[in-house]
């Protein structure tokens, strides 16, 4: 059998050898344009992203001396403690969402294919339902006895954490949902079940390490959901960042635009660190044969 | 008392029978090949062994313990599937000592087995890659270590080839018999492929629609199917319709010209017409030894199928608008390998051990046919 690798190589290079002829035949005049058009596409993409945050940084320069604005909020502990509690609801609204929605997506994809349906329909009701609704409708049912949560600022924090757990459902579900797609769940289950796993086993070894990819997009979408929410936090009265920065807009505008900036800055270190914790993982899913 | 028993045996799904009164005793050790067309319930008698499946009505009993409602992860039965279905988040070795793992062996009990292992399915020095830089083959040989290192009661293997091409197939299918042997493990194999059936298993089944249609050696189930659907389905066949004549001596008449059959005919039809079935590689050119069948004709065409040559021979022109009698007959094809033109008058024979009758003659259609997939 060791002529196996050997057979793959000749393949691959079959299907180079197959490729190249085309990509040489390919007419000059439409490949320089078609690159225009990309090189277009690309400059007007960075002008999109960058001319917000540049006209944000230049009205920020306007605070008197030049880099006062920044120095204000480096001394502002308001700002680094909404801003660290806004991501730490961020972080436990991540593994909340993931122990909730891989498990619901694994079991309806393997067992229940007919909910499926239902449990998208399901996720996708933070579209349709407003977050200032669910959060009167939060407060309104665990304000009083028998489940006095608003009584207490961690009591609250749960609220708002369960808040942003539903929010984050139709990211995170449809991120997991994807991840599952892409490998054969089934043939991957029965095998571990047959080696003696049990189901736990099965999903905390086999399926969560092949899924960190889905799992990572899903995380990102929810970090960046939670720092920038404003209505559940502000009405819990949570001292997350959003309230802080909204706070902040009618006494002093300049650090306002400061704070977007470093916070954005923030948030991408933090979107980076995830990104890190992520690497290394050399799953390649491909499943081949009938089924 | 047989190793692995399935009694009564029966699935739905709805109201749809997946399988039905499926019955087998299996000795330790040996190798049984679950064989039939998509749908015929042979994976699904498979999964209800490894117990992915419930089934609706029997009992499955490997080694005298009752296992039909355990759950596969108390099983300690081993499956090799069609997809590989290795963990890519795991190493060769990873993957192969997953089962010892969950069974909380020592590492170095582990670390041991995995070693030997390799060495078993000659992938040594492989255990740090990852299942997607290996080919095929050795992707599905990675599958079958990992099934074995749990030292499994019996071994399932769901068309484990299926995904692989011709000449690894080959390769392949050589080592599983050969390591199915060495360990003496009981092992039960579907398959579509009849050549794959035929040449690893001990005993074969045979299954059409949820039913067991035989059971038997590859060399029973080839040379004496039980069932036209087994004649068909194994092998290449020629079915021809044939008027009894004196069904105590098996006497038979083929368009006017008469042929014995070793075995009296029971099953004619109200016509007093009965199919007549002969491998084609039963039948020769020419006379033929003593006391054979003989029946004149002409060539009809000739195909060379490499080793093998297949020639077909007119029989007759068919009356009142039946289709023209034709046979097939297969010869080695030797360099100075010298046969009739077609068209030219012929004589075959075969003897009456070559043929058997499969029922009362069908329809129009099939006064004579070749069925079955090519050899």
């Amino acid at each position: 059998m060791s002529g196996s690798p050997g057979g793959v190589n000749r393949l691959g290079q079959g299907i180079e050898a197959m490729q190249s002829p085309t990509t040489a035949s390919t007419p000059g005049r439409p490949r320089s344009f078609a690159r225009l058009i990309w090189w277009f596409v690309f400059i007007a993409g960075v002008v999109y992203f960058i001319l917000p945050l540049l006209g944000t940084f230049v009205f920020s320069m306007r605070a008197i001396p030049t880099f006062s604005a920044y120095t204000d909020i480096m001394g502002d502990p308001l700002f680094f403690s909404s801003l660290a509690y806004s991501f730490t609801v961020g972080i436990i609204t991540i593994i909340v969402s993931i122990a909730l929605m891989v498990p619901t997506a694994f079991w309806v994809r393997l067992r229940m294919p007919r909910a499926r349906p239902i449990v998208e329909f399901i996720t996708l009701l933070p579209f349709v339902v407003p977050p200032i609704v669910l959060v009167f409708g939060l407060i309104s049912t665990y304000s009083h006895p028998p489940l006095p949560f608003t009584y207490t600022d961690i009591g609250s924090s749960a609220l708002l954490v369960a808040g942003y757990v539903i929010l984050s459902f139709p990211y995170m579900y449809r991120a997991v949902d994807t991840g599952l797609r892409s490998m054969d769940i089934q043939a991957l289950t029965e095998a571990s079940q047959s080696l003696g796993a049990g189901w736990l086993r099965t999903l905390a070894t086999i399926i969560l390490p092949n899924l960190r990819v889905a799992l990572l997009s899903g995380a990102f979408l929810t970090l960046a959901i939670v720092v920038g929410e404003f209505t559940m936090a502000n009405f819990l009265a949570r001292p997350a960042f959003a309230p802080y920065l909204s706070n902040l807009s009618s006494s002093a505008p300049y650090q306002q635009a400061a704070v977007a900036l470093v916070s954005f800055g923030l948030t991408w270190i933090a979107m980076g660190f995830i990104a890190i914790l992520g690497r290394g993982s050399r799953t390649r899913v491909t499943v081949t044969g009938a089924r | 008392m047989a190793f692995l028993e399935l009694a009564g045996i029966q699935k739905m799904f709805g109201d749809v029978a997946a399988v039905l009164d499926f019955n087998l005793a299996t000795e330790k050790g040996e190798f049984v090949s679950f064989l039939g067309p998509s749908g015929c319930g042979k994976t699904t008698t498979l999964r209800m062994i490894a117990g992915f499946e419930k089934p609706t009505a029997g009992t499955i009993v490997v080694n005298g313990t009752d296992v039909t409602w355990k759950s596969p992860n108390q099983r300690n039965i081993g499956m090799v599937f069609q997809s590989y279905a290795l963990f890519p988040n795991m190493t060769v070795a990873g993957n192969i000592g997953f089962g010892l793992k969950v069974r909380k062996r020592p590492k170095t009990e582990i670390d041991r087995r995995v070693g030997e292992l390799l060495e078993l399915i000659h992938l040594e020095g492989r255990g740090d890659r990852y299942p997607w830089q290996l080919s095929g083959g050795q992707q599905q040989r990675i599958a079958l270590a990992r099934a074995l290192a749990i030292e499994p009661q019996v071994l399932l293997l769901d068309e484990p080839l299926s995904a692989l091409d011709a000449k690894i197939r080959i390769v392949l299918r050589k080592e599983i018999r050969s390591i199915q042997r060495q360990l003496g493990i009981t092992t039960v194999y579907v398959t579509h492929d009849q050549e794959e059936a035929l040449s690893l298993s001990d005993r074969v089944v045979v299954m059409s629609e949820g039913r067991i249609e035989q059971i038997g050696t590859p060399s029973e189930i080839y040379n004496f199917p039980s069932t036209a659907f087994v004649a068909s389905f194994v092998g290449t066949l020629n079915l021809v319709n044939a008027g009894v004549i004196d069904a105590g001596s098996g006497r038979l008449s083929i368009d006017g010209q008469e042929v014995r059959t070793s075995k009296a005919v029971t099953d004619a039809g109200s016509d007093g017409r009965v199919t007549l079935a002969v491998r084609p590689e039963g039948i020769s050119l020419g006379d033929g030894e003593p006391g054979s069948n003989r029946l004149r004709g002409s060539m009809e065409d000739i195909n060379f199928l490499g080793s093998i040559v297949r020639i077909r021979i007119r029989l007759s022109d068919g009356l009142d608008g039946q289709p023209p009698t034709v046979v097939a007959l297969d010869t080695f094809n030797e360099p100075h390998l010298a046969l009739p033109a077609v068209g030219e008058s012929v004589t075959i024979s075969f003897p009456p051990e070559a043929s058997f009758v499969l029922g009362a003659a069908r329809d129009g259609a099939m006064a004579s046919a070749e069925v079955g997939a090519e050899v």
